[in-house]
């Protein structure tokens, strides 16, 4: 008679339960999110105020607010986080600017058949590792390297190493992480209300102004998450071609050993730049299109 | 290139490839001005790329196209005086349901006060006064609908195309579109030109009716002409229900069912049969009848006292089937 299988048993047991089954489900994943990323966010946080010995560098557990004192009092400091999100909002614009053409022709010019394939060609940099893609910027980059050469007929030269660099360093290694979302959100955009557009009598600037335009920005915004917060935490760039340019990150990096807990303030500033960021985003409904 | 003679749509030679599939294989077809004109035909008989051809989504591959006695085949969307409504209705999502209606007004730079009178205007003769802060999300079907007929009406157009702008809504509401579309074109006096696979909406409707297969026209013809003598038996089948006797056809609602031994009438013809199916449909009943010298026949009847149980009652059972000669059509095969 009992054909059930304790297998069957417990199957439908959970059938019947679905809270449980959901909770069994998402347990191992709740917890690494909550210890592993989460957890050091909060040791992050904690760990801004302590402070460190003078004389042996080692982190001393007694609670002070110095860190941050330090952090909003001293002007260097401040420039730092201004310049920073500068850079960062910088390479953002250019991303965007230069990711809505590509994307355009990625997902509504070029043939259907063809896409898939240009997608791959786009994603293809992310498979080269940072540190090749960086240092080839630096050897373009470098005093009579092949930027100066290819821009000396025009009698322009290489910016050198320094700020403009760094932004132009990061808005190309970032650039896929733009494309993609608006690839997406265009290739969502149904073909007929272009049709519909031009019907009306729109030519076809007017109906990228009128609808392409506001129809993607969603996901230019979703794409400016990616750019905005993986520069505003990069610190390999900057030393790579930046010059003697400071940045957040390379502050942050210069401090981990030093000052461990000044090091954790200085963290906390992008990471509190990009939850506002993400806020405001938020509010534009982009984060629907992630 | 012809005068303005009083037709609204020319079609010549038209041809339009994709790739190794000829979607449309050589239409000629005028559309007269003011007329209520359906395109009708199975999917994949190439209506709709002729549609798009009118509107200028598509180049044909070889033919001219006319507006108004003005050659266009070459001309963009936004350099011809027609305007269309899609399958879908294409509705700006991020647009409210005034800033629809009012887009082409604003690209051809109507000023603001105009544009919002004939924007209410438009919204008020698709009764739908007071909707204009709405977004498209926000709308049923059917008041989409009469948004995108709003959209392309405001501009006043020489032809508005309809791309099967009925087949997304449910029955009920389809039928009573249907009336309205037909008393809206009346009432503005612009041509329409419709594309639609229902032949019943094309029946109900249409000035005339160009039936679409495989990329050509069988026959252009007004609803009654198309009905009651189909050129071909492609047309026979597709628009009403195909009945063919040895090269003759006949309508099912045209045949009257008898008992068997009836005295015979003059000018009729008739064929005695058994009852092989009977199909209750509501308002009317089918009947399929297996004639004795072979084939079948269906017969439609209405309910007029009949119900459920008394017509199911005919399976199987010996009956004469009796029409008037006048409603035999030939159907000639055609090549």
């Amino acid at each position: 008679m009992t054909t059930d299988s304790a297998g069957r048993r417990l199957a439908g047991a959970l059938h019947r339960r679905p809270r449980l089954r959901l909770g069994l489900l998402l347990a191992a994943p709740l917890t690494w999110l909550l210890v592993a990323y989460l957890g050091s966010l909060a040791v992050l946080f904690l760990s801004a105020f302590w402070t460190t010995d003078p004389f042996t560098s080692d982190v001393v557990r007694s609670w002070t607010t110095d860190n941050f004192r330090t952090l909003l009092s001293a002007p260097v400091y401040r420039t730092v986080a201004l310049r920073s999100l500068g850079v960062a909002a910088a390479v953002t614009v250019i991303d965007a600017v230069v990711a809505l053409p590509i994307a355009c022709y990625t997902a509504l010019v070029a043939k259907p058949s063809r896409r898939p394939l240009l997608v791959v060609a786009l994603l293809t940099p992310l498979w080269a590792s940072y540190l090749v893609k960086a240092y080839a910027w630096r050897i373009i980059l470098a005093n009579g390297g092949p930027l100066d050469w290819a821009l000396g007929p025009l009698g322009l030269h290489s910016p050198g190493y320094g700020l403009t660099a760094v932004i132009l360093v990061l808005a190309y290694l970032w650039l896929p992480y733009m494309i993609l979302p608006i690839h997406a959100g265009l290739e969502q955009l149904p073909a007929n209300l272009l049709d519909a557009s031009a019907d009306l009598g729109a030519r076809t600037w007017r109906t990228v102004r009128s609808v392409v335009l506001p129809m993607v920005l969603p996901s230019v915004a979703a794409g400016s998450v990616f750019t905005f917060s993986l520069s505003l935490g990069d610190y390999l760039a900057v030393q790579i071609v930046g010059g003697r340019s400071q940045l957040i990150g390379n502050l942050i990096y210069a401090n981990v050993t030093l000052n461990l807990p000044l090091a954790a303030a200085l963290g906390t500033v992008p990471v509190v730049a990009i939850l506002l960021y993400l806020l405001a985003v938020r509010r534009s409904g982009a984060l629907r299109s992630l | 290139m012809a005068a303005d003679d009083g037709t609204a749509v020319r079609l010549t030679g038209l041809r339009k490839a994709f790739g190794a599939t000829e979607a449309v294989a050589g239409v000629d077809l005028e559309v007269r001005d003011g007329e209520f004109f359906a395109m009708l035909g199975p999917s994949g008989s190439g209506k709709t790329t002729v549609l798009r051809i009118i509107a200028g989504f598509e180049e044909p591959t070889a033919g001219t196209v006319e507006l108004a006695g003005r050659e266009v085949t070459r001309l963009a969307p936004f350099e011809r005086d027609v305007n269309t409504v899609f399958q879908d209705y294409a509705l700006f999502p991020h647009m409210t349901v005034e800033q629809n209606i009012a887009y082409g007004l604003k690209i051809r730079k109507v000023p603001k006060a105009e544009r919002r009178e004939r924007a209410h205007a438009a919204l008020s003769s698709v009764r739908l006064d007071g909707y204009e802060r709405r977004r498209p999300a926000q709308l049923s079907g059917g008041q989409r609908q009469r948004v995108a007929l709003a959209r392309a009406l405001v501009n006043r157009p020489r032809v508005l195309l309809l791309d099967e702008p009925l087949g997304a809504l449910d029955l009920k509401l389809r039928e009573e579109m249907q009336v309205e579309l037909k008393q809206l074109q009346r009432s503005v006096g612009i041509t329409f030109v419709f594309v639609t696979h229902d032949q019943q909406e094309a029946l109900t409707m249409s000035d005339r009716i160009a039936v679409f297969n495989h990329g050509r026209i069988e026959q252009v013809g007004t609803p009654a002409e198309i009905y009651e003598r189909p050129a071909t038996p492609f047309v026979a089948g597709f628009v009403g229900t195909s009945n063919l006797t040895n090269g003759f056809s006949v309508r099912p609602e045209k045949i009257r069912i008898l008992a068997e031994g009836s005295p015979a009438e003059s000018e009729h013809d008739e064929a005695a049969g058994t009852v092989a199916e009977v199909v209750y449909l509501g308002e009317s009943t089918r009947f399929i009848v297996d004639l004795d010298s072979g084939g079948r026949l269906t017969a439609l009847r209405q309910n007029l006292d009949a119900d459920a149980t008394e017509v199911a009652a005919y399976r199987g059972r010996r009956v004469l089937l009796r029409w008037h000669r006048r409603h035999n059509f030939a159907v000639v095969q055609s090549t």
